[in-house]
């Protein structure tokens, strides 16, 4: 099944600034957007806007052609989002954070160890996130988007305090996803190459 | 997708998962339940000393005190009801959930009142023996907590949600929730007075119990809306 999710003319003002105005985009099954600019130009608000966490002051953010604020459970249950914070309690550990995950939306697999194993911290699944380095804290936060069943992955900064093996295995994780009919967009300072048609928006 | 799309998890499930996580960090973190249980207690304790050994004035003034304690308590506990869940991001994890935002946060609620409201009521007959109050009206303060702390959980929660987003929102959020939460306050303390003093307090009750029913039905969707406006 092919999903669309599309943006009709989107204008976001945050304080005084306008930060896009008259933003159109369509993205597909299997494609990747990536959003480009300096701090501070928009990347993360955006970012939001698609996920339905910021309203936008015009235009409609839709998915299959519906507008996603008239289906919030359907688009919702299709969208896995990573912010900048990592999303999950610090008291609790990887397994007991991802079991939560699990209860509140459709996920691929039941398997919490194997997403674990794949981003390389199934040792410190017992241990409360809070006595994690940050990078370690990120991949588990990673684990998050290969347990849920969504189609569409909505990252902010995924190779924030990650090392090398662990931005590779991002770039991976989205090649593979968008391999296998998903779609993703990235807000990163990262240039992420991969086969697979690419959009980019450049925000000022 | 090349995948299997296990189906989406009922209502009730989402809401379970929401109070056994809150439930499973108080565990963690006792620190943040005890807090205000003992300032309940310390009010409780130190009162009657004030007031002195005359039995009347105690039982006299019994009511209103143990009652505001059980108020500030309640108040001392939920500013940070939303706050780690907004500073480690699980708050915007919320809003995205495919769970409606009103389930999750009636879970927190559940937990928060689980975790705060029922603790109080549980201490509450020992607070009231400091105050040498007779069985009988120790039975009905039980009452009017259960109720009245129920309310506090709900209607606080729409406060805590709406100043979440603010540096030091607790003078905010007590000015917030104070002028909604009086008339538990007024019911609750007259109620345990009537009792007292013998005569019939039913009608303090069913009031209380009408606000918890509306509160119960309404304070979660406010408390969603507030969480939408306070992460913009």
């Amino acid at each position: 099944m092919s999903d669309t999710l599309s943006a009709d003319d989107l204008l976001l003002i945050r304080g005084e600034r306008c930060l896009f105005a008259n933003l159109s985009f369509t993205l597909v099954s299997g494609e990747l957007m990536l959003l480009e600019g300096r701090n501070g130009s928009g990347k993360t608000s955006l970012l939001k806007t698609l996920a339905g966490i910021l309203e936008p002051e015009a235009g409609e953010v839709r998915w299959n052609g519906e507008a996603t604020r008239h289906q919030r459970q359907v688009f919702f249950g299709a969208t896995a989002w990573l912010g900048h914070r990592i999303g999950f309690k610090r008291d609790l550990t990887a397994i007991e954070n991802l079991r939560f995950e699990a209860s509140l939306r459709p996920v691929r697999t039941r398997d919490i160890e194997e997403a674990l194993e794949r981003l390389g911290v199934l040792r410190l699944k017992k241990l409360p996130l809070r006595s994690l380095s940050a990078g370690q804290q990120r991949r588990v936060a990673l684990a998050r988007m290969l347990l849920a069943a969504a189609p569409l992955w909505l990252l902010d900064e995924p190779f924030t305090n990650l090392d090398r093996d662990g931005r590779a295995l991002v770039v991976e994780l989205i090649a593979e996803h968008v391999e296998n009919g998903g779609m993703c967009i990235v807000a990163a300072h990262q240039d992420v190459e991969i086969d697979t048609p690419t959009q980019r928006i450049q925000l000022q | 997708m090349s995948t299997i799309l296990t189906t989406m998890p009922g209502l009730a499930t989402g809401m379970l998962a929401m109070i056994r996580r809150d439930l499973l960090l108080a565990c963690k973190r006792p620190g943040d339940i005890l807090n205000p249980l003992f300032f309940f207690v310390m009010v409780c304790t130190l009162f009657p000393l004030a007031i002195g050994p005359s039995v009347e004035e105690m039982r006299y003034s019994a009511p209103g005190v143990l009652w505001v304690a059980a108020l500030l308590a309640m108040l001392l506990s939920l500013n940070s009801l939303f706050l780690t869940d907004f500073e480690d991001g699980s708050l915007e994890q919320m809003l995205v959930s495919p769970q409606p935002l009103v389930i999750l946060a009636l879970g927190k609620t559940a937990a928060h009142w689980l975790t705060n409201g029922l603790p109080l009521v549980v201490l509450s007959p020992v607070a009231a023996i400091a105050f040498q109050l007779p069985g009988s009206t120790v039975w009905v303060l039980v009452h009017t907590l259960l109720l009245g702390t129920l309310c506090l959980s709900l209607l606080g929660a729409v406060g805590a949600a709406l100043t979440v987003g603010l540096h030091r929102g607790t003078a905010l959020l007590s000015l917030l929730i104070l002028p909604i939460a009086m008339p538990v306050l007024i019911f609750g303390a007259r109620t345990v007075s009537l009792a007292a003093a013998g005569d019939d307090y039913a009608t303090g009750l069913y009031a209380l119990a009408a606000y918890a029913f509306a509160a119960v039905s309404l304070a979660p969707f406010a408390t969603a809306a507030a969480l939408r406006i306070s992460s913009e």
